[in-house]
């Protein structure tokens, strides 16, 4: 089989894997070493797919012949596709080969399960280790964590990586026994927390020894999928907060689920992936790292699930009267970020600029606050920044139809189809 | 008439335009429009060409400092913009940052500032993204890439990629403003080139353009399609020189006997190697 082949093979059966960034690291160049990170601390996307993801790693598996049987899965062992698995010399300079024409930042290696999680992890090890000991590789390097692999072994992948990653695919431990038999939450959250812990330690260790060698320097992320098992926004939501909380992970990603096998355990063939539900947990997510919010603040019992029609944090400010207005001039940071329209780059425009006088609302736009909906929420000097006053609902149904052009139109004309069929 | 009319014309270089700023104060007066050597405007008024003089402009750039310590970089980068007339709207801020002194910095929305941090912006935004969309080919050891920039991004690269390609040898050309990046040896430099075509692909290069072709077109997902979205992250102008797009017989591997592209395969002719480091400012051609 020669090299295009299993790249297409391999490529073809890692895309479903949601992260793909280069971001939490920053290293220059090291004499006699190919390559540094990116200079920026968000790291850097080289292309975008059809799909509109970005594509900043070389992603692949190292292998799909797996001996697991996840039945969302399309390399689990009953399914009739091509198997194919890299050489570490085929890998390396193929990720040597791609990194200097610029077309990637770095590698990101997972793989299916190839005899046993040790087995595979051993065969990752070796690559990775043939890419920075005789390639001299200094770039970005993602390697997954496969659930089950001795603690030793994941030791010395994360000295090797930058980022590691353990899936946990399913948001429930109900979904994992259906659809996952060979995995357990157990044996997920064991490598995580190992992670987590020998990350905490190797900070002290950098404390002490300047040179001392790093683990895994821009920690750990996981992935979800949505939508193929019937847990809700909330449950989703809550799970990412305390993965946040407690498990200190960088990133969550969620992936809308595209069926690919046939299964009674799973929802149709034909079903569409929940894209608009993937986004707002993407908002959500947002909103949790940097905006200061709890889940308990955007979902409750009550409303399970987010709003297809309108964006969390939008839902929120409309639910919550008693906040707004917020005086532009005077509201600390915290209480900036809560308005629609008013992100973390435009609240600390506005605190820099009001130092040298009262803002008017006119100069808000500039600022790069988005008028069309922080308008309802904010007053300038005691003065509202819309001249009219609506009522909440008001409110509600104007913020609407702002959202209404950035949905798909699609996703829309199905809802109204799926309702007179139903 | 208050003062006279006066248009200045100097030689294109950041010292020069800050020589414009010395002329106007020293000589008292407002000039109506600053030209670049090259644009020939017909206009009523007087033309002085304003020397560059090294002094000078160093003693401009010296009184930014003591305003502030970022507002000489900041307008070094507004200097880089494609921004329409940017030298008048450089000049009309540089007179109400006399005036109002460091205050007017955090004004964001001032009617003479807010422009040139937009402009800023946008240079920032197209280096992030050549950062990453840029294509390097490679022919006897040597990388070499071409871009079509709006705004004279190589100074905005030359860090990043002289630390990502430190032990190897590229240059980076840019098609809009006829000008190359020139890397080899830890020695980088910015040069002016008028005419210059890459060489044909060579069996390895064609290679790898087609194994990247192919993981580009594996790794979407079909049922996710979105053009739009990538549209948005990624415009379409920055297409025609990625390998990703380019048309098919860019992945067809010639001979170098039988193509007379260019002289030597990829280094462009008659460019001297880069020879003494040259300081952070990039100098515009000579």
């Amino acid at each position: 089989m020669d090299l295009l082949e299993k790249l297409t093979i391999l490529a073809d059966a890692a895309k479903y894997d949601a992260a793909c960034t280069s971001s939490g690291v920053r290293r220059g160049y090291q004499e006699g070493k190919i390559g540094s990170t990116s200079s920026s601390m968000a790291g850097c996307c080289h292309s975008f797919s059809a799909d509109g993801r970005c594509i900043t790693l070389l992603k692949v598996l190292l292998s799909n012949d797996c001996c697991y049987n996840c039945k969302y899965c399309v390399n689990r062992c009953t399914n009739d596709t091509p198997r194919a698995t890299f050489t570490p010399e085929e890998l390396a300079e193929l990720t040597i080969g791609f990194f200097r024409r610029n077309y990637i930042e770095g590698l990101f290696l997972s793989s299916g399960v190839l005899r046993s999680p040790d087995y595979t992890t051993e065969l990752m090890i070796r690559a990775l280790s043939i890419l920075r000991n005789a390639y001299r590789f200094n770039g970005y390097i993602h390697a997954k964590a496969i659930p089950g692999t001795s603690p030793e072994l994941i030791e010395q992948l994360g000295l090797l990586a930058d980022r590691l990653s353990v899936n946990i695919e399913l948001p429930s431990e109900a979904g994992l026994k259906t659809l996952a038999p060979n995995k357990t939450k157990q044996s997920i959250l064991r490598p995580m927390t190992q992670i987590r812990d020998r990350g905490v330690q190797n900070r002290q260790e950098l404390v002490k020894y300047r040179h001392a060698p790093k683990f895994a320097p821009a920690g750990q992320s996981t992935q979800l999928i949505v939508g193929a098992t019937p847990d809700n926004d909330l449950h989703i939501l809550n799970l990412t907060q305390s993965l946040y909380d407690q498990y200190r992970l960088k990133r969550v990603f969620y992936s809308a689920y595209v069926p690919v096998v046939e299964n009674t355990l799973l929802p149709a063939l034909d079903t569409k992936p929940p894209l608009l539900r993937e986004h707002r947990l993407y908002q959500a997510d947002w909103l949790l790292r940097f905006y200061g919010f709890r889940a308990h603040e955007l979902l409750d019992e009550s409303a399970p699930d987010f709003d297809p029609l309108l964006d969390p944090k939008c839902c929120w400010a409309v639910r919550h009267p008693e906040f707004f207005p917020v005086e532009v001039n005077r509201a600390d940071y915290e209480a900036l970020l809560r308005v629609p329209g008013i992100g973390v780059v435009s609240a600390r425009r506005i605190l820099v600029a009001r130092r040298t006088g009262p803002l008017h609302a006119d100069e808000l736009k500039k600022l790069g606050v988005v008028m069309k909906r922080a308008q309802y929420f904010l007053t300038c000097s005691g003065q509202l920044a819309t001249p009219l006053r609506l009522s909440q609902g008001g409110i509600l149904s104007s913020l609407m139809a702002v959202e209404r052009s950035a949905l798909p139109a699609s996703q829309m004309e199905q809802l109204s189809l799926f309702d007179q069929v139903g | 008439m208050a003062w006279r009319e006066i248009i200045y014309e100097y030689d294109g270089s950041f010292d020069g335009f800050l020589c414009c700023i010395y002329e106007s104060y020293t000589q008292k007066e407002r000039p109506t429009a600053i030209l670049c050597d090259g644009d020939d405007e017909p206009g009523l008024f007087e033309i002085r060409a304003v020397l560059t003089d090294r002094a000078h402009a160093k003693r401009v750039y010296r009184s930014f400092f003591k305003i502030s310590p970022d507002v000489g970089s900041f307008l070094r980068r507004v200097f880089l913009t494609c921004m329409d007339d940017k030298e008048m709207a450089m000049y009309r801020f540089i007179v109400k940052l006399y005036r109002d002194g460091a205050p007017l910095l955090t004004r964001l929305s001032d009617e003479t500032y807010h422009p040139l941090l937009r402009a800023v912006r946008q240079l920032s935004g197209e280096a992030e993204a050549l950062r990453g969309f840029i294509r390097f080919s490679e022919l006897s050891g040597v990388l070499g890439a071409e871009i079509e920039p709006k705004n004279r991004i190589l100074p905005m690269l030359r860090k990043h990629f002289c630390d990502r390609y430190h032990n190897e040898s590229f240059f980076i050309y840019d098609r809009t403003h006829r000008e190359a990046l020139l890397y080899a040896n830890g020695v980088s430099r910015i040069v002016p080139l008028a005419q210059f075509e890459m060489a044909p692909p060579d069996e390895h290069e064609a290679n790898y353009r087609r194994l990247w072709r192919r993981f580009y077109d594996t790794i979407a997902i079909r049922e996710r399609e979105n053009h739009k979205l990538r549209m948005t992250h990624m415009p379409k102008r920055y297409w025609n020189t990625m390998t990703e797009f380019q048309k098919e017989d860019d992945f067809i591997p010639r001979s170098q006997g039988s193509v007379e592209a260019a002289p030597a395969p990829c280094v462009p002719a008659a460019t001297p190697a880069p020879e003494k480091p040259t300081g952070c400012a990039p100098s515009a051609p000579a």
